[in-house]
C-alpha cells in the first residue's frame, strides 16, 4: 500500500511578524535614511516586511555607536562580557522554535533543518564562545579585541552566520556593525530584540539592513578596525582590494566546489546519505556543499542505482511543514543563476536527471538534479551553482581521485569515503580543503574550527582558532 | 735521460695576484642561471665602491621560478617534519662554515663593523636553529583535538599554504633576508624571494649555502634585481598563495596587496616602523603562511 | 538464481566468510543519523490513521513467558482476531507468537480468523541446544499447527566465525519447516555491531529465511530503528541480487504508536510500499497494541483515552 505523509505544517502563529522594521543601532530600532525594501517569502512570494535601508550615513552613525560602545564593552572584564553572552544564547534556546518559523519563513529553508540544525548550532555557539571570553589568555593569541568588527552575511544560513561572526567577536571585548542579506534580515532583526532582553550594553551590537552597497560602506568604513565577511568569491576579491593598504584586519569565509570522494569499499548506504546531505542540504544554498561527487568507477553504477533511488525519496514542498526535505530556494536571482548552470550543463554534454517531483506553482523552486557525465573541463564541475544540483565524475585510482579533487581554485572542503582507514588519511592528508569529512558531510560544531584554502578565503571560524580573528596578535 | 721538475717560481713574490671573481647569478630550482633577459646591474658598496654585476631578474625569471617553486611543493610539503629540521639545521651548519665569508661580505654591503657583520652572522645561524626546531612542533601548537558534541573524531592540523612570494627587507641583507624566507620554509612552502635590492650579493652567496645543504631545488627561490618591478608580477600570479611584503615600499604594498586579492593571497603588510631583526621573532610568520585543515571522522563499532 | 548463488558462496565456511566479508561496511554514526532523521517525520491526521491500522494489522502478538498457560493464550488469541471488541472496524493482527508446547491452544483458537499462529522455536532464546533438539523442537510446532516458525540462529558459532555451522543449521530448520514461513532471528543484541547484522542479514537470506527477525525480546537492545534500518537496506539488496523478497520483523522494545509509526517510516523511505504488509513486514510486540488501540480512538472521538478501556489480554 502506499504510505502518503498528509501534511504537518509547524504554526506560523508562533512568530508575530510586524510589518516594517528598523535598523538597529546603539540599543535602538530606528529608521534608515536609504531606500527601504521588502523581505518576501520565497516560497509564496508574498511580502514578509518592509525593512528600512541604511544609507552611508547611517553605517556611520552604527560605526559611531559601536566605537563609543567599545570603549565599555573592552574594558568590561571578560567574565562579565561571558554571562551576557551566556544570556544570549539561553534566550536563544528559549525562544528557538520562533526563530527557527521565522527562518524558514525569510529563508525558506525547511523547517526540520532550522529547527534541528540551525538553531541548535546558534545556541551552541554563543555558548561556546561565552566560555572563552575569561580565558582568552590561555589561547594563545593575546587578549587584546580590535575595535569595532564589520560584518557582512549571507542569506543561506542567516542566523547561525550571524552567531559565527558575532559570538567571537563579543567574546574577544569587539563591538560589532553586521549587515545581514537583503533577502534575510528578519532573524538578525529578531536577534536585535534578544539583545535588548539580554540587557546588551547599547551599540555593541549594531545591525544595518540593505543591499550591496550597505555591506560595501560597511568595509570601507575608516573607523571600522576589523572586517569578517562570508559570501561570494567575487565580493571577497573586492572586499580584500578595499582594505589593501588600511590596517584592517580581515577574515574570509567565500565559496567552494567540493569533491566528495567515493571509493569502491566504501560503507555505500551511508555514502549515498553523506551524498544527499553534502549537497541536497539547505537546497544546496551551502558554500562547503559537496557539489562534485568523484565516484571510483568500480562501483559508480551501483553507487548512482542507489542515489537515484534515494533521491526518489526526498520531499520538495513548504518549507514550514515538517517532513519537508527540500525547500524553496532562496531569491528569484539565485534559481535564475541555477537554471542558467544548469542549461549550461546540458549544452555540456552532460546528462541531466531529477527524480520526479512535484513543483509548487508559485515561489522559487529548483528539483534536486544529478549530472552523470561530467567532465573536469565542464562548467558545472568548476563553478559554484549554490543550488541542489550535483556533478557526477568517475576516477580509478585514488592519485586520480585526489589530483581531480584538487583541481579547482577552490578549497573549503571535500569529503572522502572508505572503509580502509589507512587510504582514509592518505586521502585526507593530500586533499587542499580546510576541512575533510570522512565518512561524514555537512557537519558542524562550534568547537571545530570551519575556513578555507585557496580562493576559498582566509581565516577560521569556529573552535580556539576562530578567537584570532578577533584579538590584535 | 733523466727528467728533473723545475721548481715553480712563487707569483705573489713578483706580482699581485689578480682576484677571480664571482659572477653573481639567480636562484632557481636549485641552478644558478643568469636573467633570462640578459640584464644585469651594478651593485656597489655602501661606500659607492663597485662590487659585482648582480643579474636583474624579469617578470620571465619570476615565472619561472614559480613555476620551479610549485614543482617542489609536493616533496617538501610531504617531507616529515623531522626531515625538514633537519634540512634547516643543516643550512645553519653551512652558514656557520662560511661565517668569515657572509661577515666580510655584509661589511662591503652594509657598510657595518667587521664585529657587528659577526655578530649578525652569528644571529642568522641561530635563527636558522630556532626555526629549524619548529618544524616538528608548530602543528602541535597550532593544532587542536575539538570536543565536537557529537560521536567524531575531530583533529585540526596546520599544512604549508603553497607557494609565497617574499619581497625581503632591503635591510639586513643576511639576517633579515633569513628571519623572512625560512619561517616561510619550515612549515613546507616554497618560495620566491626577491632579494634587496640594494644589497643583494649576500643573497646570492646565501643560495650557495643553500645549494649545498640538502635542500631539495626549487624550495627556495632568489631573485635579485628591482623589487618595484617584479613583486607585483609575483603579487598578481595566480598560482602563488601568499606574500609577505615586508621589503616593500608603502606603495608598492599597496598596489601589491590589490593585486593579491585577485586570487586571495594570504598577505603580510609591511612592518609600520623599523624591524629589530635581533628581537625575538615570534611565530606570526609561520603561521601566516599555514592553513588549518580539520577532518572529522564518525566513532562508532 | 538464488539456489546457483548460495550454492557457489555456502561451499565452505572459507567462501561464506569471504562473501559476507565483501558485503559494504556499516557505518554506525551514518546509520543511526539517517534512523534518527527519519524519526524526526511527522505523521498526522489521516496519514496517522492509516498508519495505526497499517500496524495493527502487522502486529505478530507475542507472549513468551515461562508462566504461559493455555488461558493466557486463549486470551491473547482472542484479543488478536478483535483487538477492540467494541469496534468492528479495527483489522486483525498480523499472527499470535507463542511457544512450541503452547502452538496447539493457540490454533484453534484463531481458526477462521486469518490469524496466523507462530511459534518460536529451535531451543528459544539461547539457541544452545543440539540441532537434532532443533530439528524436532521445530518439527513439532510445525505439526501442531503452526503456520510460522521464528527460530534463532547460533549467535555463538556466528561470534566465532563459523558461518558454516549457522548457515546449515538454518537450512535443516527451514526443511523441518516444510510449508510454514521461517522466520530467522539474529539477536541483533548480542551480535554487537552493524556490520555483523548485515553478514547475519544475507547469511538467513542465503539459507533460505522467509523472513529475517532482530530479536527474541529477551536481549537489550532490541529492536533498534537503525538496526532495523539495516535489515530493510539487507532485504532490499537481496532481492536486487537474487531476485527473491525476504520479509523483516522487528521485536522486542516497540512500545508505543510512535515507535510502531517510526518504523512504517523506515519501511517506507528505506524499501518503499513494497514492503509496506503483513506479509513483509511485522512488528513483534505485544503492549503496542494497546496504544495503537488508544491512538485510533483518540483520533475518532478527539479526546485521550486510558487504558481501562482497553482489554488487558
Amino acid at each position: 500500500m502506499m504510505f502518503e505523509y498528509a501534511p504537518a505544517p509547524e504554526s506560523r502563529d508562533i512568530v508575530d511578524i510586524r510589518s516594517s522594521y528598523g535598523m538597529f543601532v546603539d540599543g535602538d530600532f530606528v529608521d534608515g535614511t536609504g531606500p527601504s525594501f521588502k523581505t518576501i517569502n520565497p516560497a509564496t512570494e508574498e511580502p514578509l516586511a518592509e525593512i528600512a535601508g541604511a544609507s552611508a550615513e547611517d553605517v556611520d552613525r552604527a560605526v559611531q555607536a559601536a566605537r563609543k560602545a567599545f570603549a565599555v564593552w573592552s574594558a568590561m572584564p571578560g567574565a562579565e562580557r561571558a554571562k551576557y553572552l551566556f544570556r544570549i544564547a539561553r534566550i536563544i534556546q528559549e525562544r528557538a522554535r520562533e526563530l527557527a518559523v521565522l527562518e524558514s519563513l525569510d529563508n525558506g529553508k525547511p523547517i526540520r533543518e532550522s529547527r534541528d540544525v540551525d538553531l541548535p548550532l546558534v545556541a551552541a555557539h554563543f555558548f561556546y564562545y561565552a566560555g572563552w571570553a575569561d580565558k582568552l589568555e590561555y589561547a594563545g593569541y593575546g587578549t587584546r579585541p580590535i575595535g569595532v568588527a564589520g560584518q557582512v552575511i549571507p542569506w543561506n544560513f542567516p542566523l547561525l552566520m550571524l552567531a559565527w561572526k558575532v559570538a567571537p567577536a563579543l567574546a574577544c571585548g569587539n563591538t560589532v556593525v553586521l549587515k545581514p542579506a537583503e533577502t534575510t534580515p528578519l532573524t538578525a532583526l529578531l536577534f536585535a530584540e534578544i539583545c535588548r532582553q539580554a540587557d546588551l550594553p547599547p551599540g555593541v551590537v549594531n545591525i544595518v539592513t540593505g543591499a550591496g552597497d550597505v555591506g560595501a560602506a560597511v568595509v570601507a568604513h575608516p573607523d571600522v578596525n576589523k572586517v569578517a565577511f562570508t559570501g561570494s568569491t567575487e565580493v571577497g576579491r573586492l572586499i580584500a582590494r578595499n582594505v589593501a593598504g588600511t590596517a584592517k584586519k580581515l577574515t574570509l569565509e567565500l565559496g567552494g566546489k567540493a569533491a566528495n570522494i567515493v571509493y569502491a569499499d566504501a560503507a555505500i548506504d551511508q555514502a549515498v546519505e553523506g551524498i544527499v546531505n553534502g549537497i541536497f542540504f539547505n537546497q544546496g544554498h551551502v558554500c562547503c556543499a559537496g557539489s562534485r561527487l568523484l565516484v571510483q568507477e568500480s562501483v559508480a553504477g551501483e553507487l548512482l542505482e542507489s542515489l537515484k533511488r534515494r533521491l526518489g525519496t526526498l520531499r520538495l514542498g513548504d518549507p514550514l511543514d515538517k517532513n519537508t526535505d527540500i525547500g524553496a530556494i532562496n531569491s528569484a536571482a539565485q534559481l535564475a543563476k541555477i537554471r542558467e548552470l544548469s542549461e549550461i550543463g546540458d549544452q555540456e554534454g552532460a546528462e541531466r536527471w531529477s527524480p520526479p517531483c512535484a513543483i509548487p506553482e508559485r515561489g522559487y523552486w529548483f528539483p534536486p538534479t544529478v549530472f552523470t557525465g561530467v567532465a573536469q573541463s565542464h562548467r558545472i564541475a568548476r563553478e559554484e551553482i549554490f543550488g541542489p544540483v550535483l556533478s557526477v565524475l568517475t576516477f580509478r585510482t585514488p592519485e586520480e581521485a585526489v589530483q581531480k579533487a584538487n583541481n579547482t581554485p577552490y578549497g573549503l572542503s571535500a569529503g572522502v569515503w572508505t572503509e580502509k582507514a589507512s587510504l582514509m588519511l592518505w586521502t585526507a592528508d593530500r586533499l587542499r580543503a580546510g576541512v575533510v569529512w570522512s565518512n561524514t558531510f555537512n557537519r558542524f560544531d562550534p568547537a571545530s574550527p570551519f575556513g578555507g584554502y585557496k580562493e576559498s578565503g582566509y581565516g577560521r571560524e569556529g573552535g580556539r582558532h576562530g578567537l584570532e580573528a578577533y584579538l590584535a596578535t | 735521460m733523466v727528467w728533473r721538475p723545475t721548481l715553480p717560481r712563487d707569483a705573489r713574490e713578483s706580482v699581485e695576484r689578480l682576484a677571480v671573481r664571482k659572477t653573481y647569478k639567480l636562484f632557481i630550482g636549485g641552478a644558478f642561471p643568469r636573467s633570462e633577459s640578459g640584464r644585469s646591474y651594478a651593485v656597489t658598496s655602501s661606500k659607492g665602491e663597485f662590487l659585482a654585476n648582480a643579474s636583474k631578474a624579469s617578470r620571465k625569471d619570476a615565472r619561472d621560478a614559480v613555476v620551479a617553486a610549485r614543482k617542489a611543493f609536493g616533496g617538501w610539503s610531504g617531507a616529515t617534519a623531522y626531515n625538514r629540521g633537519q634540512v634547516i639545521y643543516r643550512i645553519a651548519e653551512m652558514l656557520e662554515g662560511r661565517r668569515a665569508q657572509f661577515a666580510a661580505e655584509l661589511v662591503a654591503a652594509d657598510g657595518v663593523s667587521a664585529k657587528k657583520a659577526g655578530e649578525l652572522v652569528d644571529a642568522a645561524v641561530d635563527r636558522l636553529v630556532w626555526y629549524a626546531g619548529w618544524s616538528d612542533k608548530i602543528s602541535a601548537i597550532r593544532g587542536s583535538a575539538n570536543p565536537v558534541a557529537g560521536p567524531y573524531f575531530n583533529l585540526s592540523s596546520t599544512e604549508p599554504t603553497g607557494v609565497v612570494a617574499v619581497v625581503a627587507p632591503p635591510m639586513g641583507p643576511l639576517l633579515g633576508l633569513v628571519s623572512v624566507v625560512v619561517p616561510v620554509i619550515v612549515t613546507g612552502n616554497t618560495c620566491v624571494v626577491v632579494a634587496s635590492g640594494r644589497a643583494p650579493l649576500p643573497s646570492v652567496t646565501l643560495a650557495e649555502v643553500l645549494a649545498t645543504s640538502d635542500l631539495p631545488g626549487g624550495v627556495v627561490n632568489i631573485l635579485t634585481g628591482d623589487a618595484a618591478e617584479l613583486a607585483p608580477w609575483l603579487a598578481g600570479h595566480m598560482d602563488v598563495n601568499g606574500i609577505d611584503l615586508t621589503g616593500a615600499a608603502p606603495e608598492l604594498a599597496v598596489a601589491c596587496e590589490q593585486l593579491a586579492a585577485e586570487n586571495l593571497k594570504r598577505v603580510i603588510r609591511p612592518p609600520d616602523g623599523e624591524i629589530d631583526w635581533l628581537a625575538d621573532p615570534g611565530t606570526g610568520r609561520m603561521t601566516a603562511f599555514l592553513e588549518t585543515k580539520t577532518v572529522w571522522h564518525p566513532i562508532g563499532v | 538464481m538464488s539456489t546457483t548463488t548460495s550454492i557457489d558462496v555456502a561451499s565452505s565456511n572459507a567462501t561464506l566468510r569471504a562473501f559476507l566479508h565483501g558485503l559494504p561496511g556499516v557505518d554506525r554514526v551514518g546509520a543511526d543519523g539517517r534512523a534518527a532523521m527519519l524519526g524526526t517525520r511527522s505523521i498526522k491526521t489521516t496519514a496517522k490513521r492509516q498508519a495505526i491500522d497499517l500496524a495493527i494489522s502487522m502486529v505478530d502478538l507475542t507472549t513468551l513467558e515461562g508462566a504461559d498457560t493455555p488461558g493466557k493464550v486463549r486470551a491473547m488469541c482472542a484479543k488478536a482476531v478483535h483487538p477492540d471488541p467494541a469496534n468492528p472496524d479495527v483489522p486483525k493482527v498480523a499472527a499470535v507468537c507463542v511457544y512450541p508446547d503452547l502452538v496447539a491452544e493457540a490454533v484453534p483458537a484463531v481458526r477462521g480468523s486469518g490469524v496466523k499462529v507462530a511459534s518460536v522455536a529451535t531451543a528459544f532464546p539461547s539457541g544452545r541446544s543440539s540441532l537434532e533438539v532443533k530439528v524436532t523442537d521445530t518439527a513439532l510446532a510445525v505439526a501442531a499447527g503452526a503456520d510460522e516458525v521464528d527460530m534463532v540462529i547460533d549467535r555463538g558459532a556466528f561470534l566465532a566465525g563459523d558461518y558454516l555451522k549457522v548457515y546449515e543449521e538454518i537450512v535443516a530448520i527451514k526443511a523441518a519447516c516444510g510449508p510454514a514461513h521461517l522466520k530467522v532471528i539474529l539477536e541483533t543484541g548480542e551480535l554487537s555491531t552493524y556490520d555483523n547484522v548485515r553478514r547475519a542479514s544475507w547469511l538467513a537470506m542465503l539459507a533460505g529465511g522467509d523472513f529475517i527477525k532482530t530479536s527474541t525480546g529477551k536481549v537489550q537492545p532490541a529492536a533498534t530503528l537503525p538496526v532495523t534500518l539495516v535489515m530493510l537496506e539487507a532485504v532490499r539488496d537481496f532481492l536486487a541480487a537474487t531476485g527473491r523478497k525476504v520479509g523483516v520483523k522487528p521485536a522486542g522494545g516497540i512500545r508505543t504508536t510512535k515507535d510502531a509509526i517510526k518504523m512504517l517510516v523506515l519501511v517506507n523511505e528505506t524499501v518503499g510500499d513494497g514492503w509496506l504488509h503483513p506479509d513483509w513486514f511485522r512488528l513483534g510486540a505485544s503492549s503496542v497494541l494497546n496504544d495503537l488501540l488508544m491512538q485510533r480512538q483518540k483520533q475518532d472521538t478527539g479526546r485521550y483515552s486510558g487504558p481501562d478501556y482497553f482489554t488487558l489480554d
